[in-house]
């Protein structure tokens, strides 16, 4: 197990622990704020990375497509917000998921209708396509550096936007106590509005940057809302701190548990149990690692109500 | 009285579905049939906890998985008896609902729905990776359980009046348990739980049998299932079956007592009849589902009976 592939797979946890930060960071909010679960999150992630596709096609620049399709999804987002979801929020857990996995199952079949089964094209762009070689023996893929680029600048920018924006201040306001909020003069209706675009913009961003790495086809947003699920629960739902703790600890644990297990389970166990065990154990790691916070610390590892 | 007459009307009706379906050359639906009441089955299982109990578990299907893959494992290493092979997937997904239930109830709300969704996806992961049982791909069955008795699993129509009974069964356990003392003390639970463990009721313990006899019966819908495909594969675990599951109780009626068999019809039948007319069924059935839960939330079968005061 040498330096440099420990160094490259950090990396890779990195990239995927950042691109799940900007999808829990919309998803903790609207749980946060509203206490509203929210499936349809990852339709918003595959209606951002298709819209991408075809805007990126339809102008031939990748540089061009990636604001139209943030501003686009955030769009959608805000549409279906002032739509359905907001008849949700006085609803309750039930009736919000159902709701919201109905929500998947329309987008998944109007995005089928509109372009057809077959995963869409999306390439990265051409100047990035090569690796660049980041040490002696160390060369790592242009484009995934700059999606880790891309996932700390927003994160900063987040971070900007909630500590140290008035709009930002309501937010966190909203989250610890939506009532006392309300109460004292916050415009709940029109600060959600705001935050489920915000929300699904970064969702966009994370599907447009994703895109020409994994398949941009139906059904992208179901398994990675999971994952975004198990991000936010473990970080503390509604808490952007913990959404960040916690996508960067799923995003390492599970590339690093998919690389290495497998070969550290061989050093010790015969090769039978060892190829069988490596991969499961692997693959349920980060649930693993959720159960055991839910157990140890039920609120997530930065409660945001006090 | 009426609800004597309605059971036995609806049984008289199911037991005489075969013969009709032979008379019109439909045998397909009689495994068809099958396959609507052991989803009722495993409905109905949902609807106890999610419904009577008041536990929104979202991640049911791991019960379902279980049963299924006890069969098929058993199967493939050479138990093929049902009288062995069920009751151990009975007993086995009541063991793991017993596990995963004792963990999730320390949790309350959204952190409940969650941790129960977790436990299914590691138990969907685990199946993915058993190479040595189909892994991703699943696992054929190379036939039915055997029964013996003079009773052939094989012809469908003899399966469909195993599946019957059990599901007659299923339902008629359901209304004793929901009308016994467990079940008012469930309810009361449901409704609210500090003042019932006020009174002196160990609440956890309530919710922890009433979650393990859940996934048993759950877990006994998996075995049939496996048997009634021939197959067992990890998209019956999937995080989207325990939607479909949880679907077909709010569809059916959450808390009724036909609650889970009425949805499972309806979503099953549903799908068969659009997919008949369109490649693109999930939109109608998304719709639909929408338009049940935001204006009738009291499903189908809550339609018919009076509300509760």
């Amino acid at each position: 197990m040498s330096g440099i592939l420990i160094l490259e797979q950090t990396l890779n946890g990195l990239q995927f622990g950042l691109m799940l930060f900007l999808l829990a960071a919309g998803l903790t909010l609207v749980f946060g704020i509203m206490d509203m679960i929210n499936l349809a999150h990852g339709s918003l992630y595959m209606i951002g990375a298709y819209l991408m596709a075809a805007i990126a096609q339809a102008t031939g620049s990748f540089w061009v497509a990636l604001p139209l399709a943030v501003i686009a999804t955030a769009i959608v987002g805000m549409l279906l917000e002032i739509a359905l979801l907001r008849r949700l929020y006085q609803r309750d857990h039930l009736t919000q998921v159902l709701a919201t996995f109905a929500v998947i199952l329309i987008s998944n079949e109007v995005i089928r209708l509109i372009f057809g089964p077959q995963p869409v094209m999306l390439n990265a762009p051409p100047a990035l396509s090569g690796p660049v070689e980041l040490l002696p023996g160390l060369s790592y893929s242009s484009y995934r550096l700059l999606i880790i680029g891309v996932g700390l600048a927003v994160a900063v920018l987040l971070y900007f936007l909630v500590a140290k924006t008035r709009t930002g201040m309501l937010v966190r306001a909203g989250a610890s106590n939506r009532e006392m909020a309300t109460a004292m003069g916050v415009n709940i209706k029109a600060l959600f509005t705001v935050v489920f675009g915000v929300g699904a913009a970064l969702c966009a961003i994370a599907g447009a940057m994703l895109g020409p790495i994994l398949a941009v086809q139906v059904g992208m947003g179901e398994s990675i809302l999971i994952l975004a699920f198990v991000v936010i629960v473990i970080g503390g739902i509604g808490s952007i701190r913990g959404a960040l703790v916690g996508a960067l600890l799923v995003g390492l644990v599970d590339t690093i548990g998919r690389a290495f297990l497998p070969m550290l389970f061989r050093e010790f166990l015969p090769p039978t149990y060892a190829s069988n065990l490596g991969p499961a154990v692997a693959s349920i790691l980060i649930y693993l690692l959720m159960a055991v916070v839910l157990f140890w610390k039920p609120q997530g590892l930065f409660p945001a109500r006090g | 009285m009426t609800h004597r007459i309605f059971a036995i009307v609806a049984l008289v009706v199911l037991a005489a579905l075969p013969p009709a379906l032979l008379a019109s050359d439909q045998d397909f639906y009689i495994s068809f049939a099958s396959r609507i009441m052991i989803y009722g089955i495993a409905a109905t299982s949902l609807n106890l906890i999610l419904g009577y109990g008041g536990m929104i578990s979202f991640g049911h299907a791991a019960f379902l998985g279980a049963g299924a893959y006890v069969v098929g494992i058993m199967m493939a290493e050479g138990v093929s008896s049902a009288w062995i092979a069920w009751p151990a997937a009975v007993v086995l997904s009541g063991l793991f609902a017993l596990v995963i239930g004792a963990l999730s109830l320390r949790t309350r709300g959204v952190y409940f729905i969650m941790i129960t969704l977790a436990f299914a996806q590691m138990m969907y992961y685990v199946f993915i990776s058993l190479k040595e049982y189909g892994g991703e791909d699943g696992l054929n069955l190379p036939t039915r359980s055997v029964v013996g008795l003079g009773l052939n699993l094989k012809d469908d129509t003899t399966f469909y009046y195993v599946v019957l009974a059990l599901f007659a069964a299923t339902l008629f356990g359901l209304h004793r348990l929901v009308n016994s003392r467990f079940g008012r003390v469930i309810a009361g639970i449901r409704e609210n739980e500090t003042r019932m463990e006020a009174i002196g009721f160990p609440t956890y313990k309530y919710k922890l049998a009433c979650f393990v006899i859940a996934g048993a019966v759950c877990g006994l819908a998996g075995a049939l299932i496996s048997n009634q495909a021939n197959f067992v594969s990890p998209k019956l675990i999937e995080w989207t079956q325990s939607g479909s599951l949880m679907i077909m109780v709010i569809l059916g009626g959450i808390g009724q007592l036909y609650g889970g068999a009425v949805g499972a019809a309806v979503l099953l039948i549903l799908e068969e009849v659009l997919s008949a007319y369109t490649i693109y069924w999930q939109l109608p059935v998304g719709i639909a589902l929408l338009a049940v839960v935001l204006f009738a939330p009291r499903g189908i079968a809550g339609a018919f009976t009076r509300k509760p005061k």
